[in-house]
């Protein structure tokens, strides 16, 4: 056994060190890929084959366990993935061929290392003596993607297979969760070759700490306790070690108030009255404004992203700083920590509880009542809200509001990115984890169709629906082919307002105005100013959605609203796609304009909120 | 105000490839500048060590260390206090040296308890090993003589004392082959 056998986490598969029998059997690299896929416990794959990786396909045609999934860009593939591991906290797999193949999963491998999500991409490449010739469909994939794995191999062995793949789950699930790169060449698939299993991970260098420090555990409760304006800063982290159930009791257990960034929504309902939201660029303002007067940033699986703190230097500036997280690398990466914590949430937290309820045991409790009297007057006087739309049109908030009340909270919701994912953050009650998925770090639009496919995927019994803008749905809609094909009646409401509509916000606040290259619906020279918005027409995406297979809907008035959403939810047998045609200038807010600091926050266009600065 | 100091990482590695690669693309996507880098074999074959010495403040070193530390390759990583450990660097040059010159460069290179490998009707090549400082002075003194050519190694260093710091990575490797 080696020591890097952590505890077992979500996403863990039964490891390779188990004791016992070991198979040993003659059989071709493609054939030991699959065996070791099925002995890892991949139970779904994402691809599209091609030249270099066609050996695996043989096999993969035979294998009962494996159901590979033939999706229409392998971008497509790598994002399925990443919203099956989202959906199910299972490694996502992806596979493809070598040079454009490849080359095509880099943007999802991107988004998955900076969103920490475990997956296993697995490419063709040439066979091993035409590496380094230029050969037709060559690609240096390891060295592409060296900057955005967590690690990645070049298999030339075919008697290497079976660690390497034991090894790429291992170090995908484990510690900070990562995308891992197998890329295996051709001739290492056709060689005849001996596949062994279990196989020993040979990983001298990889030791994730799991278990926090007793003593730093200790001191962070003694801050907690002593602290007059503490927040429970929760990221990302949290949802991925499982701790919800454990941040629920601490939570309550200190009355302290909770912030989930962007990646938490969901470990932490949003109707528990110690909710404030999320904090950040588009936050709601008792989140900005608590961390901003906080005197505590107890701040669990987060990394003080710059969309969160906004202006670092003057991001709360009287706040000591509790940080833990799994990887020691983010802790004092932005702000300096006051106590660090390397560890696993889950047991980061299970420790907490213990240690505070010992220091309340003996007499010490921290008093937040004059904190919740302020950070209730911030809940009840700035609320997230909206304006209405002009008379007659349907504002995109409201359609996002209404999905996230008729389909409810047990639904898996995916979002693309820009206004519409924001929108999607703020209106829709989330109770549940992994029940919203997203590309944060990356921003990767076009990313919410191909993830609600790989969440359907994988909780083929949870509706999902993914909520998409007019721009990022013409980025990755192909994929709705692969739904219809697979069985996968994945929903998509398109929030059609006719333009890229994140950066039109930016171009209306920061741009007088010029609406360059941002306007979706009318052809050159139209400044976007003038033309009534009626949403993307061209395409056509009810007939577009009609070609995939799909069923194809049209809402433009909000009476219809309900009625619509409704319908597309008793259609089960195909994927169903809403084009909601919605007015084209609703903002975003509360906002935090870049590079500025989090004490700008404006409530709405203009409206700063009054902290009563002058009395503090 | 922390200032800019140089730090010397030993880098304990798998020897494997493409492990350099990782390293040295780390250094440069992280943003930090790499003075002297040297690598090689240590005593056991399936590790290599690398040498590393950057200019950096005390806190983007720990981040540096950091993110070294999570590459999966990397098994330890130690500074090394300057003033506990031997630090080496090579260099070889060709100094230009006639009949006439050529006794008072072999001086310089006596003073410095260099060598000289390699003599020709109009130059001598010169090896000398010692400290970034002493091999400086050195050069320096040959300096006028004229510098043909000159190669320098990456600095190499070890601690002081008995402690090893392979030891215990060593037994790691051992348990997990």
């Amino acid at each position: 056994m080696t020591e890097h056998a952590a505890t077992p986490r979500r996403g863990d598969h039964p490891a390779a060190h188990a004791p016992g029998q070991q198979t040993v059997e003659t059989m071709t690299g493609a054939q030991s890929l699959i065996r070791s896929l099925e002995a890892v416990g991949a139970d779904t794959v994402f691809g599209i084959p091609g030249g270099a990786i066609l050996p695996a396909y043989d096999p993969l045609m035979d294998s009962t366990k494996v159901r590979h999934i033939l999706v229409r860009h392998e971008q497509g593939a790598g994002h399925a993935a990443t919203g099956y591991a989202q959906a199910t906290g299972k490694v996502g797999v992806c596979m493809a061929t070598s040079g454009p193949g490849a080359t095509n999963l880099v943007t999802p491998i991107a988004d998955a290392y900076m969103d920490s999500v475990p997956m296993v991409a697995i490419t063709g490449q040439v066979a091993s003596k035409a590496i380094g010739t230029d050969a037709f469909q060559e690609a240096d994939i390891c060295g592409i993607t060296m900057p955005i794995t967590k690690h990645n191999y070049l298999v030339t062995d075919p008697a290497e297979i079976p660690r390497v793949i034991a090894e790429a789950f291992h170090i995908a699930a484990t510690g900070r969760p990562g995308p891992v790169l197998v890329d295996i060449a051709k001739d290492a698939l056709q060689a005849t070759t001996t596949f062994r299993w279990p196989v020993e991970a040979a990983l001298p260098g990889y030791r994730p700490v799991t278990k926090p420090h007793a003593k730093q555990i200790r001191e962070a409760a003694k801050l907690l306790v002593n602290s007059k304006r503490p927040v429970l800063y929760v990221g990302g982290g949290v949802l991925k070690a499982n701790a919800g159930a454990e941040l629920r009791i601490l939570a309550e257990l200190t009355g302290a108030p909770v912030v989930t960034t962007l990646m938490a929504i969901g470990v932490f309902p949003d109707s528990h009255p110690q909710h404030l939201g999320m904090p950040g660029m588009h936050g709601s303002v008792p989140a900005v404004t608590a961390l901003q007067k906080s005197d505590l940033l107890f701040t669990l699986g987060a990394r003080f992203d710059d969309r969160v703190t906004g202006r670092l230097d003057s991001f709360a500036p009287n706040a000591k700083v509790v940080h833990a997280d799994i990887d020691p690398a983010e802790i004092g990466k932005n702000r300096p920590a006051d106590v660090p914590i390397v560890g696993d949430a889950r047991e980061v937290l299970a420790d907490l509880i213990v240690a505070v309820q010992a220091e309340f045991d003996a007499g010490h409790r921290g008093d937040y009542t004059d904190w919740w009297t302020k950070l209730d007057h911030w809940k009840k006087t700035y609320p997230i809200g909206h304006e209405p739309a002009p008379a007659g049109m349907l504002s995109p908030q409201q359609v996002i509001e209404r999905i996230g009340r008729l389909v409810g909270p047990d639904a898996i919701y995916a979002a693309g990115v820009g206004q519409h994912q924001m929108w999607a953050s703020q209106f829709i009650q989330f109770e549940k984890p992994a029940t919203w998925l997203n590309s944060g770090g990356a921003g990767t639009m076009g990313y919410a169709v191909p993830a609600a496919m790989g969440a359907k995927a994988g909780k083929p019994d949870v509706p999902v629906w993914a909520i998409d803008g007019d721009g990022c749905f013409q980025m990755t809609n192909q994929e709705l082919t692969t739904c219809t094909l697979n069985n996968l009646p994945i929903k998509v409401a398109v929030i059609n307002n006719g333009s890229l509509g994140m950066v039109r916000q930016w171009q209306t606040l920061f741009y007088n105005q010029r609406y360059s290259n941002t306007v979706l619906h009318s052809g050159p020279g139209h400044d976007g100013i003038e033309q009534p918005a009626q949403g993307t027409r061209i395409p056509d995406f009810v007939m577009l959605s009609e070609a995939m297979g799909c069923v194809g809907l049209r809402c433009e008035r909000p009476e219809d609203l309900d009625a619509v959403i409704k319908q597309a939810m008793e259609i089960n047998d195909r994927p169903v796609v809403i084009d909601f045609i919605v007015h084209q200038d609703a903002m975003v807010w509360p906002m935090v304009a870049a590079g500025t600091s989090n004490d700008e926050i404006q409530f709405a266009r203009g409206v700063r909120p009054d902290f009563g600065d002058d009395q503090d | 105000m922390t200032t800019m100091s140089k730090h010397t990482l030993s880098v304990l590695v798998e020897n494997k490839p493409g492990v350099l690669a990782r390293i040295a693309a780390l250094f440069s996507r992280r943003g930090f500048n790499i003075d002297s880098l040297a690598v090689g074999p240590t005593e056991h074959p399936d590790i290599s060590r690398m040498t590393i010495v950057v200019n950096v403040e005390e806190l983007p070193l720990e981040q540096v260390t950091k993110q070294l530390n999570k590459l999966v390759n990397v098994i330890k990583i130690v500074e090394l206090d300057q003033a506990q450990a031997v630090q080496r660097e090579l260099v070889l040059v060709k100094v230009r040296a006639d009949a006439e010159t050529r006794s008072q460069v072999t001086e310089i290179v006596q003073l410095f308890r260099a060598k000289t490998v390699d003599v020709s009707p109009d130059a001598v090549t010169v090896e000398a090993t010692g400290s970034s400082d002493k091999l400086e002075a050195m050069l320096k003194m040959l300096e006028p003589y004229g510098i043909k050519e000159l190669v320098q190694s990456g600095l190499v260093a070890i601690g002081r004392g008995a402690r090893s710091i392979t030891d215990r990575s060593l037994r790691a490797l051992d348990r997990s082959a």
